[in-house]
């Protein structure tokens, strides 16, 4: 057991991957920001001493208080409080994870969705590939925001009032995600079409290997990698488009913020002195989303050379 | 040849850029609604009364001390409690130069008494107008109304040659989307006519040459009025100079806009207390989680009560600009005392006793809605309570829409726990008491109910001794009081920005009356 | 276009009861039976069907529920704002994309080409609404220099209402229309060097070099002919894509356009503007399409050879 981590991490060390990590300052940093910014996201609980929303635990008392460092600034409240005299540095914390899950969430639907389509139309061709791939490129056309949008607007028309709240963050998810799809389809089409006239396919077809283990076993792996790149990005787009969505009022409901939901909340604030209350989460959301975009841009030119948007 | 075109039309425009530049004294004005109709029968709401009093008139109108004035009719009289006569201004015409008679206040009146207009309810009393001649109108009603000056001051008067030419002679139907020609144009009597119309969006008013009145200052020849939805944009809008005045500016701005030497704030209390109702009819409660009605008992709402920090709300949300309310009305109306204003003591422990003692040691769930464009700062007001009653244990889960909604479904009954805010335009207790306490009135969504304050209401609409109305009046409110029937919260401030050169009249009821704005 | 058509259909008609949605409780049964006739709601599924389709052919889609007027008065009033603001935006987003892409390709190493790529960079990461408020702060608040809301004087020209006619009108345009543009622009920018690298590296462009043609013609005349052609489908692409992002820009500069509408509409379920809206997006897309596969043939001398369609 030992011996195999041991194995697999000589593997990773001796990749060029690993290679042109450790020589891309670029990727180094933008990925230890993003470690931060996960592990503080998700163990905010463990870390902070505040629940922002534990409406009983705040004191309005305590509302507006500037960053530590300005001259009323409260040690305890290191980047202020807001409106409600919620401590900046939790909620926003606690706003990036939710913005995070719903980034991911969204990814991983459309990542899931676009890949099996693209995967089957590739392999099987014929009518069912002209039927996705004409469906992809209407998708294509259509742009995210207002697919989100649309979608949103429907739910809440469906969706009882109650159940809305609720329901937000999945319809979010759903919205999101159904608008990213057709790029992962493009890609995995494309590549399974490579794929798939190299020899150990006809190898496997020719001992009777089942369509399904054919492709999901031997050439999803290999048609990861421009996957992952796109994938990367699109977490940037996801996240940028929740929390556009979130600041339009569409979004997740305010008892709940996401980073988009606090600058929106944190707008009525910009001109009356408490620059801080918009400006964290916003600086927070950009620092998010470039070392994303960081992360891809440096994946794309080093996994996949020839891939270009 | 060519070239003297061309330096005739750049001189054309150099003329008409100067021109504006230095003569042209407009005053822009901006807040977060629009009118919804030009028709001024067709709504009865705030800014688009606001939009309809700069171009039509009444019979008679309140001046900039609230006081009921001449405007239309230079004087009236009663022949008998039912009976009013009314004599007209001579020398009115309409903005098209027409003359105004007595057939156009007929006219008017009635036309506000269609199935189609939202005045019907308002003046229902009135149960027949006549023209006794050109300058005299009869108006009689189906019961002695002491409030009539009040009600017909916002019944305007139209051309009735004007509506019958446009095809406007019922109002419109606002409910059913129906387009008139008078929902787009107006044509009043007031001293601005409207030039451009553009909903949401931009609203041009200027001067009426026919207007029978004097400006205050003549140099104001043009209002635009630029709807901003967004609070911190018509901040922005203001501090850069795009409008000049605006008459619902957030408070967390004040300090800002009144730092800044070309802008200055104004502010007045308010004819409107803000409140929280909970309904005690429901044996069960809609949004709660204890299978009861914890409202019935007195005990829980004076814990909610006790439990609300009203000065951490003024302080912190209404960054001083409000008024702590114990009553929900306000000094200067009749019936309003200093003692009856005076709140319960904030006492978190008392509270918590108050609520064990009730049998929720604790608490309970429920549903506190709230309109969030309605009142100053109403969504932050409820949230901020949300959280004060967290630490008594009462989990309150804050539902806010907009103002169009949540008094549709309040009037629904679909609420447990709501804001509400209420406005005295008369100026005297009966009103609060017919709207929010009578057994079954149109807004006593609390459900109480009390024989005693219903036969003190009877009193107060029938009583002619003036000392016995009095006192029916301070018997109800103590009976109200003591019932913690509704958790007052506060009288609301509200605060006009302009800039520094720029001065128009801040009115209680918030509606700027551009005939007495000035530059300096 | 029929398939929209349908899906807004069926928004209209199983989204709540629209009667409930636009009178008040006070409404008496008859006052709504009536009001249920005269909006033909109790005829059969597909006669309202069929006069959806013919009364959205001739551009009509009821009555907004919110502001209670016809939705295609509304959109028609608003249309123009749209317009111009998207025109600009594709107007800046081309020209100064293309430009820089062209420069980053040519000068792959230089100091500006990474600084030019990491501003990009940032752009895309970005978020739209908050460049806006960035700028309305600086721009409008601090510096005082231009309008932070609106469309400032409009000129009416009697089918359409015109913001380039007045300085006002011209200075109101700038912050909302750059904003909306920067998105677009990195998109444009990466793209256009991606090409250009591609195109030097190709046989034709080092055969013209040996030739002896000069740099520049080099550039501009043979490799940026050719590196334009997906420009072309991603431009077609990026006008969708502005006029669905200038919801945004329209909502924080509160320019009175469609978008705008269409946010208002959704917050507060008002489906006519909002079946409407998508009806319109729908013919735009389909149109876009269609214009982008004519340009495809002009440019593209090798689907002309051809004679195939190749765009999607």
């Amino acid at each position: 057991m030992d011996n195999k981590i041991q194995t697999t991490w000589e593997r990773i060390k001796d990749s060029d991957i690993y290679f042109s990590f450790i020589k891309s300052p670029t990727a180094i940093i933008s990925s230890i920001i993003l470690f931060i910014i996960f592990f503080c996201s998700f163990f905010v609980e463990f870390l902070s001493p505040y629940d922002p929303f534990d409406p009983s635990s705040l004191s309005l008392m305590e509302a507006f208080t500037p960053p530590s460092w300005t001259e009323e600034g409260v040690a305890k409240f290191i980047l202020g409080t807001d409106g409600q005299g919620r401590d900046m540095l939790s909620t926003i914390l606690y706003g990036s994870r939710i913005s995070l899950i719903v980034g991911f969430s969204a990814i991983i639907f459309s990542l899931v969705l676009g890949v099996f389509l693209g995967l089957t139309a590739g392999y099987f061709g014929g009518k069912y590939e002209m039927i996705v791939m004409r469906l992809t490129d209407v998708q294509l056309t259509v742009p995210s925001i207002l697919m989100a949008l649309l979608v949103d607007g429907i739910a809440r028309g469906i969706i009882s009032r109650e159940l809305h709240d609720e329901m937000a963050i999945y319809v979010l998810i759903f919205a999101i995600g159904i608008s990213e799809w057709p790029q992962f389809a493009r890609v995995s089409r494309a590549a399974t079409l490579v794929e798939k006239n190299k020899d150990y396919v006809s190898a496997s077809t020719i001992i009777g290997v089942s369509n399904i283990i054919i492709m999901f076993k031997h050439i999803l792996p290999n048609i990861m990698r421009p996957v992952l790149v796109i994938g990367t990005i699109g977490l940037a787009l996801a996240i940028i488009a929740e929390s556009t969505l979130s600041f339009l009022g569409v979004g997740v409901p305010p008892t709940t913020p996401s980073l988009g939901t606090l600058i929106r909340l944190g707008n009525d604030f910009l001109f009356s002195g408490e620059w801080w209350i918009t400006f964290f989460p916003a600086i927070f959301l950009v620092i998010l989303a470039f070392s994303i975009n960081l992360l891809g841009d440096w994946m794309r030119d080093t996994l996949n050379p020839r891939l270009k948007k | 040849m060519k070239t003297f075109k061309f330096f005739k039309i750049l001189l054309t425009f150099l003329f008409v850029f100067v021109s504006t530049q230095s003569f042209a004294k407009t005053i822009k004005w901006s807040m977060q609604g629009d009118s919804l109709t030009l028709d001024p029968h067709a709504q009865n709401e705030g800014p688009t009364t606001q939009v309809s009093r700069q171009v039509y008139e009444a019979l008679v109108t309140r001046g900039l001390d609230m006081t009921i004035e001449p405007q239309l009719a230079t004087k009236w009289s009663t022949t008998d409690p039912n009976t009013w006569i009314f004599k007209l201004r001579e020398d009115v015409k309409f903005s098209d130069g027409s003359k105004m008679t007595s057939r156009d206040v007929v006219f008017s009146i009635l036309r506000a008494k269609q199935r189609t207009s939202d005045f019907k309810e308002y003046i229902s009393t009135v149960s027949g107008v006549e023209a006794i001649d050109e300058y005299t109108v009869k108006v009689t009603t189906s019961k002695p109304n002491p409030i009539l000056l009040n009600q017909l001051s916002n019944i305007f008067v139209m051309s009735r040659d004007w509506s019958e030419k446009n095809f406007a002679v019922t109002a419109q139907n606002w409910d059913a989307g129906q387009e008139t020609f008078s929902a787009t144009n107006a044509m009043g009597t007031g001293p601005f006519k409207i030039t451009l119309r553009e909903p949401n969006t931009k609203t041009v008013f200027k001067r009426n040459k026919h207007w029978w009145g004097d400006m205050k200052d003549n140099k104001v020849t043009e209002i635009h009025l630029l709807p901003i939805k967004n609070a911190a944009t018509r901040v922005a809008a203001l501090l850069s100079g795009e409008v000049d005045l605006v008459t619902d500016a957030p408070v967390q701005d004040l300090a800002r806009i009144g730092s800044s030497s070309a802008h200055k704030v104004n502010s007045t209390a308010q004819m409107r207390t803000i409140f929280l109702g909970m309904d005690q009819a429901a044996d069960k409660l809609r949004t709660g989680n204890t299978g009861d009605n914890p409202f019935k008992k007195k005990e829980v709402r004076q814990a909610l009560y006790q439990a609300i920090d009203i000065e951490a709300i003024k302080k912190k949300v209404m960054r001083g600009l409000s008024e702590p309310a114990g009553i929900i009305t306000f000094p200067g109306v009749n019936g309003y005392t200093k003692e009856l204003d005076a709140r319960l003591p904030y006492d978190v422990d008392a509270a918590k006793k108050l609520l064990a003692d009730a049998g929720y040691p604790n608490g309970f769930d429920v549903e506190l809605r709230c309109p969030n464009d309605r009142y100053v700062n109403d969504e932050a007001i409820c949230t901020a309570v949300v959280g004060m009653l967290g630490k008594i244990g009462v989990n309150v889960s804050l539902f806010a829409q907009t103002k169009s909604k949540h008094f549709k479904e309040l009037k629904d009954n679909q609420g447990d726990f709501y804001m509400l805010g209420w406005g005295v335009p008369t100026l005297d207790s009966h009103y609060v008491f017919h709207y929010l306490y009578e057994s079954g009135a149109s807004w006593n969504k609390v459900n109480f109910s009390n024989s005693e304050v219903d036969a003190a209401i009877r009193v107060m609409e029938g009583e002619v001794d003036l000392d016995k109305r009095n006192e029916a009046i301070a018997k109800a409110w103590k009976i109200v009081k003591d019932d913690i029937s509704y958790l007052p919260l506060h009288h609301q401030v509200i605060s006009w920005a302009s800039k520094s050169n720029v001065d128009v009249p801040i009115r209680p009821n918030n509606e700027p009356l551009f005939r007495f704005a000035s530059f300096n | 276009m029929l398939v929209v058509a349908l899906v807004s259909f069926s928004l209209f008609n199983f989204v709540g009861d629209p009667i409930n949605n636009m009178v008040g409780e006070e409404t008496s049964d008859e006052e709504r039976e009536e009001l249920r006739e005269s909006l033909g709601l109790n005829d059969g599924i597909y006669v309202q069907f069929s006069r959806f389709i013919i009364n959205a052919s001739k551009g009509e889609f009821g009555i907004s529920y919110q502001l209670r007027r016809p939705v295609s008065d509304l959109i028609i009033e608003r249309l123009p704002a749209t317009i111009e603001l998207v025109v600009v935006s594709a107007l800046i987003a081309l020209i100064s994309g293309t430009l820089l892409g062209v420069y980053t390709g040519i000068n792959r190493k230089g100091f500006f080409s990474d600084i030019i790529l990491a501003i990009s960079l940032l752009g895309v990461s970005l978020p739209t609404f908050v460049i806006g408020i960035l700028f309305i702060y600086l721009f409008a608040v601090i510096l005082g220099i231009l309008p932070s809301f609106g469309r400032g004087e409009v000129v009416d020209l009697g089918f359409w209402s015109t913001g380039f006619l007045t300085v006002s009108g011209l200075k109101a345009i700038i912050l909302p229309s750059v904003t909306l543009s920067l998105f677009q622009m990195t998109y444009i920018i990466r793209l256009v060097r991606a090409e250009m690298m591609e195109i030097l590296q190709t046989d034709y462009i080092k055969f013209a070099r040996a030739r002896g043609i000069n740099e520049k013609s080099i550039y501009y005349k043979h490799a940026l002919k050719n590196g334009l052609i997906p420009v072309i489908t991603i431009a077609g692409i990026n006008i969708g894509t502005l006029i669905a992002f200038s919801i945004i820009t329209e909502t924080v500069f509160q320019w009175p356009g469609m978008g705008f509408l269409f946010i208002q509409a959704v917050q507060f379920v008002d489906i006519p503007i909002m079946s409407a809206y998508l009806v319109f997006i729908a013919f735009v897309f389909v149109m876009i399409n269609f214009i982008v596969d004519i340009l495809y043939y002009f440019i593209d001398p090798r689907i002309r050879v051809k004679g195939d369609n190749v765009s999607g």
